[in-house]
């Protein structure tokens, strides 16, 4: 794999551009791998590249049912951040923003990571109080945080509504100036090719049809191109877990919801930040292309359909208009919606499963995307010694038995309240 | 848009109605001491790709609580029904003779 640089761009402009490598072998598959990882989506392939990178364990096969970049991974609205409140997600957040923020370097690739600070705004006294308290526990872990007044909210986010007729009106906010967001394309096409550098087979339009077993442990996989021999088998198929989880044998606390997401036409710069509004759930930043890119509430009900609602949409347009008046007139480009794993606290489930051989990497609800880096370097330490990462420890399959759950939403046991 | 064909009022919009999860889940007694019977009703769900038997509530409508059987790949609906029509659960305590 020759390396991006300007040098190998001037290189072949000398010889017309027509020289350039693929990003990534077309592989078929071996007979047989050391790991086989089913999803070739973010979480997938950057497991794929830290098995390799970390623990060097290079004899990997990605299996991809589609191509890659086509699932959730291209489906956010590449928000990053990691401004959270319960010990367990504040560090692996924090960890993640460590990785994004070296991402581009250690892939070779641009990610376009863009570190424009994300606000979220109080409407209330006592919403201002809770988010100090965030912002204490932040700091004491180490990460950036700031409690902004009405007057600060209203210098950095003027075009907000901050009229005597707002609904609810801003109080102030939080903010955290080192989350931003990424270029969700690039950040699979990097670890793809990344992982490729390192021998690592990416299979495309291979979709798993079940598993192969050896008494009660798994040893390989059934696909649509022929058997696969396995050492190990981790699942990172964010949607559709369940799916693939009732084929090895998985009971599983998760619900399958659509999310969607929006982009209006392309508008001059006007949101520098990314902005979640408090009193809803709305959030917004602007691409680099400049349409408004946000997102809302779940459509609410199981759904493997990867296309939402109309009333949705009617909702988040509300949410948005409520928050910034001035978009009111600007149009809608496209929405689309992708399918979410959602777990009764809102947390994910990174774990060994009781079934020998299966690791799983799944229930990614809202913020797959930003966990993208941590949640693959956390999975390939768990497929490669068999034992969970500290940092997901808290991310047990167990823990709902238990009664350790990690409810950083505070929805309780219903998935489609989330 | 999704539409539900509520037995009292006829089809109406989706948004009328309130989402109550999958109906296939059978609440245990309430006087049942076993933890893996709770722990399965609150929280493992089959999650089907496919049909789906799952609670609507027409909240804005006739208030009734209905079961429907919705296709989750296509949101195809093949039946609506009263969820009062379900068979009442027992409780263990009534079980065992007085």
């Amino acid at each position: 794999m020759s390396r991006y640089s300007a040098f190998s761009i001037f290189r072949n402009t000398l010889s017309g551009q027509k020289n350039w490598q693929r990003a990534w072998r077309a592989a078929e598959p071996k007979p047989a791998y050391d790991v086989i990882v089913i999803g070739g989506g973010g979480h997938g392939l950057a497991t794929a590249f830290y098995l390799a990178e970390n623990h060097g364990i290079r004899n990997v096969a990605v299996l991809e049912k589609g191509y890659i970049g086509g699932g959730n991974v291209g489906r956010n609205t590449t928000v990053i951040r990691s401004n959270y409140l319960l010990d367990g997600n504040t560090q692996f957040y924090e960890f993640s923003m460590k990785l994004w923020e070296n991402m581009s370097r250690a892939l070779n690739f641009n990610v376009m990571f863009s570190q424009r600070g994300q606000l979220v705004t109080a409407h209330s006294a006592d919403q201002l109080d809770g988010f100090s308290h965030r912002a204490n526990i932040m700091r004491l872990n180490g990460i950036d945080a700031d409690i902004l007044d009405r007057d600060e909210v209203r210098r950095l986010v003027p075009y907000l509504d901050f009229s005597d007729t707002a609904r609810f009106p801003i109080h102030g906010a939080i903010f955290q100036g080192r989350a931003g967001t990424a270029r969700h394309d690039a950040v699979a096409w990097g670890y793809a090719r990344a992982a490729d550098g390192h021998g690592v087979d990416i299979i495309q339009n291979c979709e798993v049809t079940g598993f192969l077993r050896d008494g009660d442990s798994i040893v390989g996989v059934e696909t649509t191109k022929g058997r696969i021999g396995a050492g190990k088998v981790g699942l990172a198929v964010a949607g559709h877990t369940s799916v693939l989880g009732a084929k090895a044998g998985l009971e599983l606390p998760i619900e399958s919801h659509v999310l969607q997401a929006f982009v209006t036409e392309p508008l001059k710069p006007l949101v520098d930040h990314v902005v979640a509004y408090g009193a809803d759930h709305f959030y917004v930043s602007q691409s680099d292309k400049g349409g408004l890119v946000f997102g809302g509430n779940l459509d609410g009900y199981n759904s493997y359909a990867q296309r939402g609602n109309l009333g949705v949409v009617r909702e988040v347009a509300e949410a948005a208009i409520a928050l910034m008046p001035c978009i009111s007139r600007v149009r809608l480009l496209r929405h689309w919606g992708g399918v979410m794993d959602m777990t009764p606290d809102a947390s994910p489930i990174i774990c060994p499963t009781p079934i020998e051989g299966l690791f799983l990497n799944g229930g990614w609800c809202y913020g797959g995307f930003k966990a993208t880096p941590a949640s693959g370097w956390c999975f390939a330490h768990t497929i490669a010694t068999g034992k969970p990462h500290p940092l997901i420890a808290a991310y047990g399959l167990d823990r709902f038995r238990t009664g350790h759950t990690l409810d950083e939403a505070g929805a309780g046991p219903c998935a489609w309240l989330q | 848009m999704l539409r539900i064909e509520c037995p009292c009022c006829g089809l109406r919009d989706h948004d009328e109605f309130r989402y109550g999860g999958d109906a296939s889940v059978t609440r245990p007694a309430h006087d049942d001491p076993d933890p893996q019977a709770w722990y399965a009703y609150v929280y493992l769900r089959t999650n089907p790709a496919g049909p789906h038997r799952e609670f609507w509530q027409h909240v804005i409508g006739c208030r009734q609580w209905l079961v429907v059987e919705r296709d989750t790949r296509n949101h195809a609906i093949a039946s609506v029904d009263f969820a009062r029509k379900l068979p009442p659960r027992k409780s263990l305590a009534r079980k065992s003779p007085a």
